[in-house]
């Protein structure tokens, strides 16, 4: 077991066990940073694929500024307590219990499937992650939909906006 | 590393969100597992992008092969954070009229 199989599963522990914190944690501030633990193991995972630039944008767009807005509505609304009321417990048995299933479904759709035997994912090299190459593309082969993404920030600000004024 | 496990971590985290949807009543949670069942996408998105540069880079050492893979992960999380700045408003404002965030207070549409 080299160094980089160690590290992906590392990665991959911390990701599902901070996922089922999210859920498990009562407190939603612990959520929101457990997260925060999903997010960044996440990031690892990019940098071990060598896809830098989305590992970056990963840990500043989710991580730095996501988060932070969920943080602040949580503590805007006083939620930091735990304010759940107990749900009937045969819902959560059945919400857990169907999700299981399509888990199980697609584990063992994916084991049979004959196209993704022996297909690797390149590790910690090609260069097709690097800040460079995906520049090019976004500016030259991607500009238009770059160009309406901003439209989409500005309608989803003024939405924003117009949802949360007071009236 | 082997395709399959990429895709069988991405599977458990995105069926992980799905139970965090369908359990939890508190619509901050709900929110947040939603957030989580995109990032298995895009974790997934870029593993395969790293395949097929694999597969390609055994013919040809320069290419740019997978780089679209990249790209489109790249939107999602242009098209994730307008999501989050209009949800978390529509919560502000349902938290505001019915002072709790719990997605069973909203039945209104039921009777």
């Amino acid at each position: 077991m080299n160094v980089i199989q160690i590290l992906f599963w590392f990665l991959s522990a911390l990701a599902l066990v901070s996922a089922l914190m999210v859920l498990l944690s009562k407190n939603p501030v612990h959520s929101v940073l457990w997260l925060v633990g999903v997010f960044f193991a996440i990031s690892g995972h990019y940098i071990l694929l060598n896809a830098q630039f989305i590992a970056i944008v990963n840990l500043i767009v989710y991580a730095g500024a996501i988060m932070v807005l969920f943080l602040f509505v949580i503590m805007l609304m006083n939620l930091n307590k735990d304010t759940e009321p107990q749900k009937n417990i045969w819902m959560k048995l059945a919400g857990a219990i169907s999700a299981g299933c399509f888990l199980m479904i697609l584990v063992s759709l994916i084991k049979q499937a004959p196209e993704l035997q022996a297909k690797t994912a390149m590790m910690k090299e090609g260069d097709i992650g690097l800040i460079g190459n995906l520049g090019k593309a976004l500016f030259s082969t991607y500009v238009v939909p770059f160009e309406i993404s901003s439209i989409l920030f500005l309608s989803a600000m003024v939405g924003a906006v117009v949802i949360g004024k007071k009236d | 590393m082997p395709i399959q496990y990429y895709i069988f971590l991405s599977l458990a985290l995105f069926c992980i969100g799905i139970a965090g949807v369908l359990t939890r009543r508190n619509a901050i949670i709900i929110f947040m597992s939603i957030e989580l069942m995109l990032n298995a996408v895009n974790l997934l998105l870029v593993a395969f992008s790293k395949m097929h540069h694999a597969v390609a880079s055994a013919v040809d050492k320069v290419n740019t092969v997978g780089t679209d893979g990249q790209i489109f992960v790249f939107f999602v999380m242009v098209v994730a954070a307008a999501e989050v700045s209009v949800g978390l408003a529509i919560i502000v404002m349902m938290y505001r009229n019915a002072h709790s965030v719990d997605v069973n207070f909203l039945n209104r549409l039921k009777n």
